[in-house]
């Protein structure tokens, strides 16, 4: 049953992340939600700090905030400030990372995180916080439960704003000509990035969420041409990656979070021979 | 205040080897870095970082040592590999720069926590340590370890010294480089070999995680200072030792704070009090050379219709009123007392109740700029051949830049014109 339990949330969390990702990849961004998976730390340790717990709604939303206010300060240091983007998406990050870890250390009473659950999570422990009702029926975890609510969000998002991020992010001068708001749909997908990451934190960490967010949907983009086919692929990889990572992690004793990064770049290896070698060529989507 | 001069004495062993382990680890990264920064490949240098760690990992497994050299062979390895593996994916694969960037950096990782966790699992005997490489473990460095990593630091800063004029090549004109004749494919190698350098012995310092702050942000703190690219080197070191001694100062003064945080919050606040404060390239400087800009444009341009409202009579003196100039060019009334501000401070009008006059000075002035805009158009006409009706714009916007060396010119290309193409006359000073 535990299995289970890691292996759906993992699930979960990597199909989110995958979907994403294909967006992330598509509007050239793939750094840039590297950026936000490290900065949300300071806003969750405020947000821990306030509210004294990682589940209430409205503190993930505001940890998500603190995502979106990255992409506002890399935009301000690269138009206003006129430093080149690379490094403007390097400070960012680094600067609003080391205030989180400065604070998760000032706090460490308070805070109930500690330096390797920032880095890789701990969705080991996943199956330990489960939700129980009052006549004693056991609901499942709750950190599937969480997760489980942010797909949903993120799946609804996509169909109902398939349109919008589809022609913003291929066609931006297009877009606009057709009056869709650019900025409102850079925006929107950036709160679903910082959503996600906030969410996925405490079992895969900051770091490989980025791998989670980008090695599948890379896998996906290298052997197909067409959105939708790239969104099903990425998330059938983020499972495989899901299932894959949690029996290499019980079979060398490691970090779950490590093994699923590893199985994502193993699949994107394959993906990358798929559409290298002549003779595997067919196959490709 | 105690507590400083304690540090600063250096009177304990251990504070003197940290302190100048972080100061010459920051000083090092952040030299080397200029190069990265200036080539836009910064990134590249976090990615390597992260990429870094596997490579430490699977060495301590190999050899079951912590031996600083053995670990930053494993850690050149993997640096290396990723390095390759970036330039590999976004030159031959549909990836763009950017996701394989991201890609490679984040299964570089993964891999590596896979593999530290496995190593801590098995309680294999030495391993302790071994995650202070995530965030650093500036404040545990030993004797040896200093020896070491300043030996690294010297090779590094003689190579940049004595490929100085290569690398600025390198990083400011590669296509030129290769012309000349330089062996662009080795220095190259170099660069990439002493980037992996420093950011193998860097991460001592802040760890894989925050090692990208150590490349970049010195060099972001340096750009806006200056456009010499020794003096953005000297300023970036500068950047990265400073911060080196705040950071090992606070971690000695408060133990339980990590030290690479604090050496990036240093460096984040020196680069951000930079970009801000900066003189000409700051933001604040910016501001205020814009603000400069349209307090000259609306003044000049008040100006030009004082002009208008006497060219037609006999320039003698004469009052007009603020409808009389609205007349002539429209302005919001702000900008209108804000413009009639400004010209009664350099005293080119006078005012006599609600009413202005140019000065003697200010008809001098008033003509000149006319004058600008006239010439100017007279050049569009004549040299670029446009018609008349287009040139309008071009001379409203250049007539508040040509200087007097650039009218010269014109007069003299020109052949002293009396008459604009719309013939109206130019004004000369009489």
């Amino acid at each position: 049953m535990e299995a289970l339990y890691i292996i759906l949330t993992a699930s979960v969390i990597a199909v989110s992340c995958s979907l994403l990702g294909s967006f992330l990849i598509l509007r050239k961004m793939a750094m840039v939600g590297d950026a936000i998976s490290h900065s949300v730390l300071p806003g969750i340790v405020i947000a821990f700090l306030i509210s004294g717990s990682r589940d209430n709604v409205a503190m993930l939303i505001g940890a998500a905030a603190v995502g979106v206010l990255t992409t506002v300060m890399i935009e301000v240091l690269h138009k206003k400030a006129r430093l080149q983007e690379d490094a403007s998406i390097g400070l960012t990050f680094t600067w609003l990372f080391a205030l989180g870890v400065i604070l998760i250390t000032a706090y460490t009473q308070q805070v109930d995180l500690d330096h390797e659950c920032v880095l890789y999570g701990e969705i080991a422990y996943v199956p330990l916080d489960l939700i129980v009702t009052d006549t004693g029926v056991t609901l499942g975890p709750k950190a599937l439960w969480i997760s489980g609510i942010t797909l949903i969000v993120i799946i609804l998002s996509i169909l109902v704003g398939y349109k919008g991020l589809f022609l913003t992010s291929f066609n931006t001068d297009y877009a606009k000509a057709l009056g869709i708001s650019t900025a409102f749909w850079h925006f929107a997908f950036m709160g679903l990035v910082s959503l996600t990451t906030v969410v996925s934190f405490e079992s895969v960490g900051a770091i490989l969420v980025v791998a989670l967010l980008i090695a599948p949907a890379a896998a996906a983009y290298l052997i197909t041409d067409s959105l939708k086919k790239l969104l099903l692929l990425a998330s059938v990889f983020g499972i495989l990656s899901s299932i894959g990572g949690y029996y290499l992690a019980y079979w060398i004793n490691g970090s779950i979070a490590g093994a699923m990064a590893t199985v994502a770049g193993v699949i994107f290896i394959i993906s990358l021979l798929f559409s290298k070698l002549s003779f595997l060529k067919k196959y490709n989507f | 205040m105690n507590n400083l001069i304690d540090f600063l004495s250096f009177s304990d062993p251990n504070v003197r080897v940290v302190t100048l382990g972080t100061i010459f680890l920051g000083m090092s990264a952040a030299m080397v870095g200029t190069f990265a920064f200036l080539r836009k490949r910064s990134l590249i240098g976090d990615a390597i970082a992260h990429a870094i760690l596997p490579g430490i990992a699977l060495a301590f497994i190999f050899f079951q040592s912590k031996n600083p050299l053995i670990l930053m062979s494993g850690a050149l390895v993997s640096g290396w590999l990723a390095m390759l593996a970036i330039e590999y994916l976004s030159r031959s694969t549909k990836l763009k720069p950017d996701t394989s960037i991201g890609l490679v950096l984040s299964v570089f990782f993964g891999v590596g926590i896979l593999l530290l966790t496995s190593i801590q699992h098995s309680g294999a005997g030495n391993q302790a340590g071994l995650d202070q490489f995530l965030f650093g473990k500036a404040a545990s460095m030993t004797l040896s370890d200093l020896k070491s990593y300043s030996v690294v630091a010297v090779i590094l800063l003689l190579s940049i010294t004595f490929l100085y004029k290569e690398f600025k090549l390198l990083s400011f004109n590669p296509d030129f480089a290769k012309t000349i004749g330089l062996p662009v494919k080795t220095l190259q190698f170099v660069m990439s070999t002493i980037t992996v350098l420093a950011i193998a012995i860097g991460i001592q310092s802040v760890g894989v995680v925050l090692m990208a702050a150590l490349l970049i942000t010195p060099s972001a703190t340096a750009r806006p200072w200056t456009e010499n690219l020794l003096y953005m080197i000297i300023v970036a070191g500068a950047a990265g030792a400073f911060s080196g001694l705040v950071g090992s100062y606070i971690s000695f003064t408060a133990p339980n704070m990590p030290t690479g945080p604090w050496i990036v919050m240093t460096l984040s606040f020196l680069a951000i009090f930079s970009l801000l404060f900066a003189p000409k390239r700051g933001i604040v400087a910016k501001f205020q050379l814009q603000r400069q800009n349209r307090k000259k444009i609306i003044s000049e341009n008040l100006l030009k219709s004082f002009y208008h409202l006497v060219e037609k009579g006999d320039y003698s003196e004469s009052f007009f009123s603020k409808s009389q100039l609205l007349s002539k060019r429209s302005f919001t009334e702000t900008e209108l007392s804000k413009a009639i501000g400004l010209l009664k401070r350099k005293f080119f009008i006078i005012s006599k109740g609600d009413t202005f006059s140019l000065s003697e000075n200010g008809l001098a002035e008033a003509r000149r700029i006319v004058r600008m805009h006239r010439l100017w158009e007279m050049y569009l006409t004549e040299r670029m051949r446009l018609k008349s009706d287009h040139i309008h714009p071009n001379a409203e916007t250049i007539e508040h830049i040509i200087t007097p060396e650039i009218e010269e010119l014109l007069l003299k290309e020109l052949n002293y014109p009396d008459e604009d193409p719309h013939q109206s006359p130019i004004p000369y000073n009489p």
